[in-house]
């Protein structure tokens, strides 16, 4: 199954969920946030939210800036 | 004298604090300098950028490992966007990260310039105040500008003293003294600083704080010249508070004009 995250192609396995791919990225518990097909996904609901073909994920975090 | 400066604090979003200096966080050479220069500064706000976390890498370390959000308050930025829906999405991603509801808003207009868009960071800024966020927005040193986005709702205006990163310091004085004389939010000097005596100005025309990244981080030595900056902050902050004498055109002698050898 391929998803859009950060722009880029990924193909994952049915039943992932936000949670799992944050995870398996080494994000699990670190300051990022999630914008699920343009809408923000809070935290608690990532474990909820399966994937499906072509959802768009933005995974964001703070860098330097002025 | 040195209870004046302890007292001597401002409010923000709720907040107070006593540095006037708020930095940023880009161009530094490594997390390291970005940490000293900051420490260097005595700031107590710090702007950062969201950005997309780069997937094919994404284990590497992480600015605020280095900036200690319980420290610090930290100022998520929406530079780079073009419309004010970029910025909203930017700021609700912000908001979502856990580091808060104060943002600060950038809507850029033109490239070459990085001038803001003042409309558009108008609209965004009215959907932001009614989401809830402390708005603090960037904007042109344009008063009616800076009225309007006061009377949304923003909780500061921060006018531009010169174009972003270029440090040709405040083009325009009198409107700066104009927006700080109508305003009753802070007005925080935001980008186009070059060095101390910029800052200094700035603070003497009466701003509550300015805010600077590139005249930092740009300099040959970036934490001598953010101690540079914080003197020059506290200077100008001084000798606003102290009054300055008034200009003259013509001199006015410092010594007796009695008494005179004959």
């Amino acid at each position: 199954m391929r998803v859009h995250i950060n722009g880029e192609e990924k193909t994952i396995e049915e039943g992932t969920s936000v949670a799992d791919l944050v995870a398996g990225l080494g994000l699990a518990g670190r300051r990022v946030a999630v914008e699920y097909n343009r809408q923000i996904l809070r935290a608690s609901d990532w474990a909820a939210t399966l994937l499906r073909e072509d959802d768009a994920l933005e995974i964001v975090h703070f860098v330097g800036g002025g | 004298m040195q209870n004046q400066n302890l007292s001597d604090v401002f409010e923000l979003a709720g907040r107070s604090y006593r540095s006037r200096l708020l930095v940023g966080t880009g161009k530094y050479a490594d997390f390291e300098q970005t940490r000293l220069a900051i420490e260097a500064s005595g700031a107590e706000i710090v702007t950062v950028a969201v950005r997309r976390v780069n997937i094919t890498d994404p284990g590497k370390p992480n600015l605020l490992d280095h900036v200690d959000p319980k420290r610090f308050t930290i100022l998520p930025n929406t530079a780079g966007c073009y419309t004010a829906e970029d910025a909203i999405r930017t700021c609700r991603l912000a908001r979502e990260a856990g580091i808060g509801k104060l943002v600060k808003l950038e809507v850029i207009g033109d490239e070459k310039t990085l001038f803001p868009d003042v409309a558009a960071t108008i609209e965004a800024a009215r959907v932001l105040v009614g989401e809830g966020f402390d708005v603090l927005p960037y904007i042109t040193d344009d008063p009616v500008a800076c009225k309007r986005l006061e009377e949304i709702g923003c909780k500061a205006v921060m006018p531009l003293a010169a174009p972003i990163g270029s440090g040709l310091g405040i083009r325009n004085p009198y409107n700066i003294r104009i927006i700080i004389e109508q305003s009753t939010v802070p007005v925080i000097v935001d980008a186009g600083v070059g060095t101390a005596s910029d800052a200094a100005v700035a603070l003497e025309l009466g701003c509550t704080a300015v805010l600077m990244n590139t005249a930092i981080a740009g300099a040959r030595d970036p934490l001598l010249m953010a101690h540079a900056m914080k003197l020059g902050v506290e200077a100008g902050r001084a000798a606003f508070l102290a009054g300055r004498m008034p200009k003259r055109l013509y001199a006015t002698a410092s010594s007796p004009l009695t008494d005179l050898l004959g």
